[in-house]
């Protein structure tokens, strides 16, 4: 890459300014905010606000609800990131194929991706759900085995890792194609001709070359999956049922908007944002390294 | 692009043109003053409540009242926190019921009793009727104006009873009556299950220990002081849970999920009888392609006593911090809407009920329940038993965020994760941290 070079010394920072000023007041100010309010016990409409030091974050670390949200978001967090990034890798594959219509398929596997959330919500939640979804009343003709994920958590977690992960394909499968495309025919051809069956050129080649993209699409889907996720768990389960789906981030805004518990939901995004960054930088030293970067 | 520069002139003309249009306003003859409305009314309510704002506007001249529709209970209750923490609170806030507490406590609303008083505007306050003051007063004044309260009451399949052989104006009166009902709506393939509920800690925790005449809470329901405890995990309590827990597996109750999730059930006839709002009888009156009527809630019958139920909905609490003639205008409106003839017209349009003895009056003279009988159920059922302490109502800190736990820990109990004592001692558990937070906060 070029650098580029600017005659004047205050151009750069002005062409820069509007960005800062953006991620300043969007995501800095409110994250300073929230951790200011975590140290406070402050009354609903702000009136009382009173210092309680460390109290909101004992208060979480000994609350077994809030435990079983850390274990649920992480169990969410890597079923989404799994089921996305493998997902896509396999569409991708199909989708550099010589076959027709190939622009076409690219297209509509790319299309879920410009769906908010919570619309992918709301479809699913039409498909799904046990009263009025079309899913389970084609099932009750197949079996008498009740998928109500009103009741059994382990349906609810499913229906919204599988959710979650299909509107993010689209985003994985876009930076695949263009990975898998990135492969020279001739590395391929050669392997062919060497004897290499399709799993093998697939393991040994098509793999770690596309392997940059993978760990970062890793990193990026799981913090897509902590952060972001919250449309579709509010519109599918709100959390339930008992709880199951309530994960971190969901967690959050209900005890902060719903139940009106600033403080807590402030700890609460604090401790998020740090596990994240510490998630960030843990795949960075150790994943990184098995990386292949031409 | 346009080619010329005379394209470019006009173009930018034609912009001018229309940006000054835009900007002119249409200025009426009197500016009124302005007074906010913020709501959770959707559907079929949100129409009624436009049309009431509109008789109002229409009656006099000074105030034009505004109102917006904010979504859902919590969502409109978090937008006016929002709101007034930027000081730009509305005139009117809509907040239900589990809200109470926290309004009550917040420092930032006017409580009606005086309100009126200020603006020297007279209102028969013992003309509301019982359940409904008691619910929202605090040492016998009223601090906010009640506007739709709803009580839960039964709704049963009229169709499915025919086809199960049961007497279709005859609904189940008794626990007892419900389990044999369903088993006969299940055995004769009328419907898939017996019945249904929605807001499962309202109707099926709340108004249960209400009508049957049992504590919810300590502090007489929390009514008498901060340092509140739930008993919801005594002898009724789990007796209740667990009936309903193993109807669950044969079927006899199917849960449907909280809050209204649970309304397709009862509309797509899959199950025969339903416990929810009052307030849903118009749109079940639209929306039901089959014959359906209602009964009051079911009782145990002895040894417990048959009181009344409480109420559920919501009402209207005014912000401080506005201009002595806008609360003026918000005084006024509150007026408006109780008075016995809009009172009577918003129980007529919505099926929520009208909350003073003047209109009650008025609709039994106008043969108004002769011909809707569904409507007055709701009526019978809270002024007919037997009031009694328990039965008032619930007053609760942290609300919100209780029913939460509550039902959550119904979700366990049901899915079988966890028995009726279990499920519920965990959720007292944890309410009574809820409600031990919200005491220290609110240190008095």
């Amino acid at each position: 890459m070029q650098r580029t070079v600017f005659k004047s010394r205050w151009l750069p920072y002005v062409l820069v300014a509007p960005q800062m000023v953006v991620t300043v007041v969007f995501f800095f100010w409110p994250a300073l905010k929230s951790l200011q309010l975590s140290f406070f016990r402050v009354s609903p409409f702000g009136d009382k606000s009173t210092f309680v030091g460390l109290e909101n974050f004992t208060k979480l670390l000994t609350d077994p609800d809030y435990y079983a949200s850390v274990v649920g978001s992480f169990l969410f967090a890597g079923g989404v990131t799994a089921l996305a990034v493998l997902g896509s890798l396999v569409m991708a594959g199909l989708a550099t194929q010589k076959i027709r219509g190939l622009a076409i398929y690219r297209t509509l596997l790319l299309w879920p991706y410009g769906i908010a959330p919570a619309v992918a919500g709301i479809i699913f939640l039409f498909i799904f759900h046990p009263a009025y979804g079309i899913l389970p009343y084609f099932l009750s003709f197949v079996t008498d085995y009740q998928f109500n994920w009103l009741l059994k958590s382990w349906v609810a977690m499913t229906l919204v890792i599988v959710a979650t992960a299909w509107t993010h394909l689209g985003y994985n499968i876009a930076f695949y194609i263009a990975g898998l495309l990135a492969i020279p025919a001739s590395v391929i051809e050669a392997a062919d001709v060497d004897g290499a069956g399709p799993i093998r050129r697939f393991t040994a080649i098509v793999f770690p070359l596309v392997s940059p993209i993978t760990f970062y699409l890793v990193v990026l889907n799981m913090v897509f999956a902590f952060f972001e996720s919250f449309g579709v768990i509010d519109a599918v389960t709100k959390g339930g049922p008992g709880k199951a789906t309530e994960i971190m981030v969901y967690k959050l805004y209900r005890d902060g908007f719903i139940g009106l518990n600033l403080g807590s939901s402030g700890a609460q995004s604090v401790i998020l944002m740090a596990m994240v960054i510490l998630l960030t930088v843990l795949q960075f030293r150790f994943a990184e390294k098995k990386v292949t970067y031409r | 692009m346009p080619e010329t520069k005379t394209s470019w002139w006009s173009a930018g003309a034609a912009l001018l043109v229309a940006t000054a249009l835009l900007l002119v306003p249409a200025t009426p003859a009197l500016a009124k003053t302005e007074i906010q409305f913020w709501h959770a009314m959707t559907g079929q309510l949100n129409d009624a409540v436009n049309s009431l704002v509109k008789q109002f506007n229409e009656s006099q001249a000074e105030y034009e009242v505004k109102p917006l529709q904010k979504g859902n209970y919590a969502e409109t209750l978090t937008a006016a926190i929002a709101a007034y923490r930027q000081r730009q609170a509305p005139h009117i806030v809509q907040v239900f019921e589990v809200g109470t507490q926290t309004m009550m406590l917040s420092g930032a609303i006017l409580p009606v009793y005086q309100l009126m008083k200020e603006q020297e505007i007279a209102v028969d306050w013992k003309d509301f009727i019982a359940p409904v003051v008691g619910y929202y007063s605090k040492d016998g004044n009223l601090y906010s104006m009640p506007f739709n309260s709803s009580t839960p009451i039964l709704y049963y399949n009229k169709d499915a009873f025919q086809k199960a052989g049961l007497d279709p104006n005859k609904p189940p009166q008794t626990w007892k009556q419900v389990e044999e009902y369903s088993k006969k709506l299940i055995a004769s393939g009328a419907t898939k299950c017996g019945f249904s509920t929605g807001w499962p800690s309202w109707v099926q925790l709340e108004n249960m220990h209400a009508l049957h005449d049992q504590p919810f809470a300590t502090r007489n329901d929390g009514f008498d002081g901060l340092d509140v405890q739930l008993l919801i995990n005594r002898e009724f309590g789990v007796k209740h849970l667990a009936q309903l827990a193993a109807w669950q597996k044969e079927n006899i109750f199917s849960y449907g999920g909280r809050r209204g999730d649970a309304d397709p059930k009862f509309l797509s006839g899959e199950c025969g009888i339903y416990m929810q709002s009052s307030a849903l009888i118009g749109g079940f009156t639209k929306g039901a392609t089959f014959k359906w009527g209602t009964g009051q809630l079911p009782h145990y019958g002895p040894p417990y006593k048959r009181a009344t139920s409480i109420i559920g909905g919501a009402t209207l609490w005014v912000m401080k911090g506005k201009p002595a003639n806008e609360n003026r205008g918000a005084a006024r409106f509150l007026k408006f809407i109780s008075d016995t003839n809009q009172q009577m017209w918003w129980h007529v349009t919505t099926g929520y009920l009208a909350i003073s003895n003047s209109a009650v009056k008025n609709l039994e003279a106008g043969y108004h329940f002769k011909k809707n009988p569904d409507q007055f159920t709701a009526f019978a059922q809270l002024t007919k038993g037997t009031a009694t302490p328990n039965s008032q109502g619930l007053r609760l800190g942290n609300f919100t965020q209780i029913r939460d736990v509550i039902e959550a820990e119904m979700e366990n109990v049901f899915a079988g994760k966890k028995t009726a004592k279990q499920g519920l001692d965990d959720a007292v558990a944890k309410s009574n941290e809820m409600l031990k937070e919200f005491a220290a906060a609110n240190k008095q």
